[in-house]
């Protein structure tokens, strides 16, 4: 095995192609290690999954999905939902990210997270979304958050 | 040093130790899989530490004897810096303790802990049948 570590995958250096971005996202760094996966997008919204993995649930006697591995997804969700509504990649930081865990993910099942953005300024974007396991109407997590522009920062 | 029995906690790799106040204290090395954008922490990666020490303090604080199962509520992840090249350190801070809501506050820190790389506000359930 090589044992250079892999290089970053940095979008600065693609041109942007929202599926290809999510996959190749999905591939690097700490999506990666939860599995998270495209699933579907639109102009402004992102949707991903996460596969049920054992080994990343919170008691292994419950079975169910510790509530890091949601929060991971819906945190790649809602930032790919900015990079969708304005159409390219520019980098943001987190400012802040509410997650309500309404019901715990039932174990076994994947769990289907989208991301939205519903305004964009020059230097914020706010999102929200929610996270279910097969029904949309009843989901698991619901979030609300900001992002910050960080190019020139 | 210990490590965590819960899967997730093992994958993510935590170990805890007690700082010299007897306060526990959560360590996260900085790993190719913890990356979000490039050089970075992923903030989800730092969101599941914050919760997992907001989980361990108060699982502590109620003691072996208490059968109360632990829940989550809501957690609000506030971003103050980006998690860089280097161990991070979190601890979480009992603001109230009652039958059935425990409300924390966590913060994850690089090198010191009065320049946090983040800081949680969590609200755990406490199940008792």
């Amino acid at each position: 095995m090589d044992d250079t570590p892999p290089k970053p995958f940095d979008p600065m250096d693609h041109e942007f192609d929202p599926i290809q971005l999510i996959k190749l996202m999905s591939r690097n760094g700490h999506n990666r290690l939860i599995g998270v996966r495209y699933n579907s997008h639109g102009d402004d919204w992102a949707e991903l999954c996460l596969p049920y993995n054992a080994t990343l649930v919170s008691d292994a006697e419950t079975g169910i999905l510790a509530s890091g591995p949601i929060f991971t997804m819906m945190d790649m969700a809602t930032s790919m939902s900015i990079w969708l509504s304005r159409g390219y990649f520019q980098p943001q930081a987190t400012l802040d990210l509410r997650v309500d865990y309404l019901r715990p993910a039932e174990p076994g099942k994947d769990v289907i997270g989208r991301g939205e953005c519903y305004r964009i300024t020059k230097s914020i974007a706010f999102v929200r979304g929610q996270a279910h396991d097969g029904d949309p109407s009843r989901p698991v997590a619901h979030v609300a958050g900001t992002y910050m522009f960080t190019a020139g920062a | 040093m210990t490590t965590f029995r819960s899967p997730y906690a093992q994958t993510m790799g935590f170990t805890s130790e007690r700082d010299a106040e007897g306060r526990l204290v959560l360590l996260m090395d900085y790993e190719f899989n913890k990356m979000g954008r490039p050089g970075f922490l992923h903030g989800g990666a730092i969101a599941g530490m914050l919760e997992a020490a907001g989980y361990a303090t108060l699982a502590d604080a109620l003691g072996p004897e208490d059968p109360a199962r632990i829940k989550p509520v809501n957690v609000t992840v506030n971003y103050l810096r980006g998690g860089r090249d280097a161990v991070t350190r979190a601890r979480a801070t009992i603001q109230r303790l009652g039958r059935r809501i425990a409300n924390l506050e966590v913060i994850a820190w690089q090198d010191d802990p009065q320049q946090p790389i983040a800081i949680a506000q969590m609200n755990l359930m406490l199940a008792r049948d």
